[in-house]
């Protein structure tokens, strides 16, 4: 799928073809079975994780309700430690931002770390109309980069993708590849053709895990070192960032990284966990000579003073991702914006609009799977319906739905003529299926029929059988 | 306390009601078998979940009141499916809480409101005596009575008194099985996908019958495992097993 393309108002479309890719269900299937089992295991040996998830809860709540205060004493550490900080309030601005410190630096090399805040405010896009070599350095964004492909995952952005299908990539687009039908190889094959691209870049751009404010440090963590490669060996250093992604003090992201590595690859702890503080200082070896911190508002505010406040919690694990059984079944892209699954339903009406994302609060069973492994115990399902809420009241229900649902609530609120309605439908659905049990083909039900039957009532309502018991 | 002979206002829930009454007067029988003076308020029409669902608040409060006030006089109120349950434990007080009468109202029937085989078990202590049911079954736990109630030991725990039962573990028992209500007409190739692996996984069992406790779920995977012509599969809700009434034909198979 094209990146053009890509909008949340065509999710209908897309998760009805999606289901039909083969090939994306292998891969779903693979991948988020293993995070899910890989998950429950790390779990078992840390009986903490209750009590862990009810602080992380606390330290995030807490930071939310002072963020003005936290967000002013960042910026004041992180300009003592000798970073610049740059406040956006729209994608537009952040990304106007980081293209003037790019030419400022006469870059015509960047390297980047993935970064779904990078994602979100179309960082990409920005860098290639200003004619910005980009060089994505995580192995996951380095093959999307390659297919030309959004990220279909917050935290595995390839997911989509089978090794069968990563091996051809990498076939026809590295320099030496490498391919034996093993992982281990493809991995040696993209170290290979990026490590050269790193040394060459001029600027390295990466997110941020956690802001600390006590410090002024933005915190990075990856499971493949680019973070310390992108961000250390660049002249420049530039992090975009979402102001929600502050604690107080150092200590609180430790917390928070003990539940970020078991809620979201299954294991202890991440592989590499960094933090940086200001450009490179007098009589140091290494680092950028400069370090900008765009700190990004869009939407943000606004989500803090109303319902969806809880979503500012994320950490951006994508446990919940991984345990939908809806993006289990379509995978990232349908949902046509940077965030999918149960946190992308309430995020991108947050982030873009409701108008334009209606869909997505719908598109989910309410089975509660995501909120019972939130590390920060976001209500999920709870904001969901509560954006189909807003949904009704402004009036984005299709008009057909919508009817149904007020003419079922008017009968319902009418126990005799319901009853007479229940009893005619009971009748016509034994009558329709005759000495069969099951319904093969219903008018007017055809999003149930089409694919499966519809077990038939063998007898009258029960409140009729009822009754009638009832004057014998 | 636990009343001697508790008077319990039994919930149908409208899916029940029209579709699979068998349900529904197995339920009336094991509340009696466990002591219970049972009455069906003829008040009663639905939950209003699909409303809540849809994001109809209004309609959802009139339905919701109208349920309170049909059940409050009882002493436990009590329904086959832990999302309809769900609604009035979980859903109810969130729902009124704008309006301080109604919202304590709610709050009370909440706290007496019982899915049934959590009631069986945990309230009543009751276990089934002498009930044979030979079959090799497996046991889907459905999403609302797992995870808005906490429904989770007590079906097999009440299953495993019956003679000649055998429960096969499944893969994904906790996964939901792509119902939830009106999301499978809205997004009917979605929940698809979702069932085809649930019934994938039943299949895989070896089981010869499937359990669960709530009706849509139920019909989904029971019309599903229809169509892809496993008819050797009955379906069945755990408590006609339990009251020894799934000698007829269950909601699919045979």
């Amino acid at each position: 799928m094209s990146t053009a393309l890509r909008s949340p108002a065509n999710f209908r479309r897309e998760a009805a073809e999606a289901v039909t890719k083969p090939s994306l269900k292998i891969a779903l299937d693979r991948t988020t079975g293993l995070l899910q089992r890989r998950r429950t295991d790390v779990l078992k040996a840390y009986p903490e994780f209750e009590v862990t998830r009810e602080i992380a809860k606390n330290i995030k709540d807490h930071t939310l309700a002072h963020l003005d205060h936290y967000l002013v004493e960042f910026e004041r550490n992180a300009t003592a430690a000798g970073a610049i900080v740059h406040w956006a309030e729209t994608p537009e601005e952040a990304c106007r931002i980081v293209i003037d410190l790019c030419r400022q630096a006469d870059a015509k090399s960047v390297t980047r770390v993935k970064s779904m805040l990078g994602e979100e405010i179309g960082l990409p896009k920005a860098l290639a109309a200003a004619g910005i070599d980009r060089v994505e350095t995580d192995l996951a964004e380095h093959i999307i980069q390659l297919a030309d492909e959004p990220p279909s995952h917050i935290v595995i952005p390839a997911m989509h993708k089978t090794r069968e299908e990563v091996a051809e990539l990498f076939a026809n687009h590295h320099k030496e590849p490498k391919i034996d039908g093993e992982v281990g190889t493809l991995v040696e094959s993209a170290r290979q053709e990026l490590r050269a691209k790193y040394v060459a870049a001029d600027v390295g751009i990466s997110g941020a895990n956690f802001l600390i404010a006590s410090t002024g440090s933005v915190c990075t963590v990856t499971n493949e070192g680019n973070a310390e490669l992108t961000t250390e060996l660049p002249r420049m250093h530039i992090v975009t960032a979402g102001i929600e992604k502050l604690v107080p003090e150092p200590e609180h992201a430790l917390v928070l990284l003990r539940l970020l590595a078991r809620s979201a690859l299954g294991t202890e702890f991440t592989q590499y966990t960094s933090f940086f503080t200001g450009p490179r200082r007098e009589g140091e070896t290494a680092g950028p000579e400069a370090m900008h911190i765009v700190l990004v508002d869009n939407g943000r505010t606004q989500m803090l003073a109303g319902e969806m406040r809880p979503m500012l919690r994320c950490i951006r694990c994508g446990a919940c991702i991984n345990h939908c059984p809806v993006y289990g079944a379509i995978g990232g892209h349908p949902y046509g914006s940077t965030y999918p699954g149960p946190m992308g339903s309430v995020l991108t009406p947050a982030l873009e609009s409701l108008e334009v994302a209606k869909d997505l609060p719908h598109a989910c069973t309410l089975n509660g799977r995501c909120a019972e492994v939130c590390p920060v115990k976001i209500p999920l399902p709870d904001l969901i319906r509560s954006l189909r809420d807003d949904t009704w009241r402004r009036k984005l229900v299709p008009k057909p739905a919508r009817w149904a649902v007020q003419g079922w609530a008017w009968m319902a609120m009418r126990p005799r003529l319901y009853r007479l309605a229940a009893g005619l439908a009971n009748q016509a659905l034994r009558l329709w299926a005759g000495p069969r049990s099951m319904i093969a083909k219903l008018p007017l039900a055809s999003g149930w029929t089409d694919s499966r039957d519809l077990p038939a009532p063998i007898g009258p309502t029960f409140m009729e059988q009822y009754r009638r018991r009832q004057r014998r | 306390m636990v009343k001697d002979f508790p008077h319990v206002g039994l919930l149908i829930t409208c899916l029940v009601d029209t579709m699979r009454p068998e349900i529904g007067f197995a339920t009336l029988k094991l509340l009696e078998q466990a002591g219970c003076r049972v009455s069906v308020p003829d008040a009663q029409t639905c939950c209003g979940q699909p409303a809540l669902n849809s994001g109809a608040r209004a309609e959802a409060q009139a339905l919701a009141k109208r349920v309170i006030a049909a059940f409050e006089p009882f002493d436990y109120v009590v329904a086959p499916s832990g999302s309809c349950l769900g609604t009035v434990k979980a859903h109810y007080p969130e729902l009124l809480a704008d309006d301080p009468v109604w919202h304590r109202r709610a709050a009370q029937v909440a706290a007496k409101s019982y899915e049934i085989l959590s009631f069986l078990a945990d309230v009543r202590g009751w276990q089934p005596q002498g009930v044979r049911f030979p079959a090799r079954a497996t046991y889907h736990h459905t999403c609302a009575g797992l995870r808005e109630l906490g429904i989770y030991a007590q079906p097999l725990q009440l299953l495993e008194h019956v003679d000649g039962l055998e429960i096969l573990p499944l893969e994904g028992e906790t996964a939901c099985c792509g119902f939830g209500g009106t999301f499978a007409v809205k997004y009917p190739e979605i929940s698809t996908a979702i069932v085809s692996d649930k019934t994938r996984q039943i299949a895989a069992t070896g089981a010869d019958t499937l359990l669960a406790a709530d009706l849509g779920c139920l019909m989904n995977i029971a019309g599903k495992l229809s169509r892809e012509g496993r008819g050797d599969i009955r379906v069945f809700h755990p408590v006609e097993i339990l009251a020894g009434m799934a000698d007829g034909k269950g909601v699919a198979g045979r």
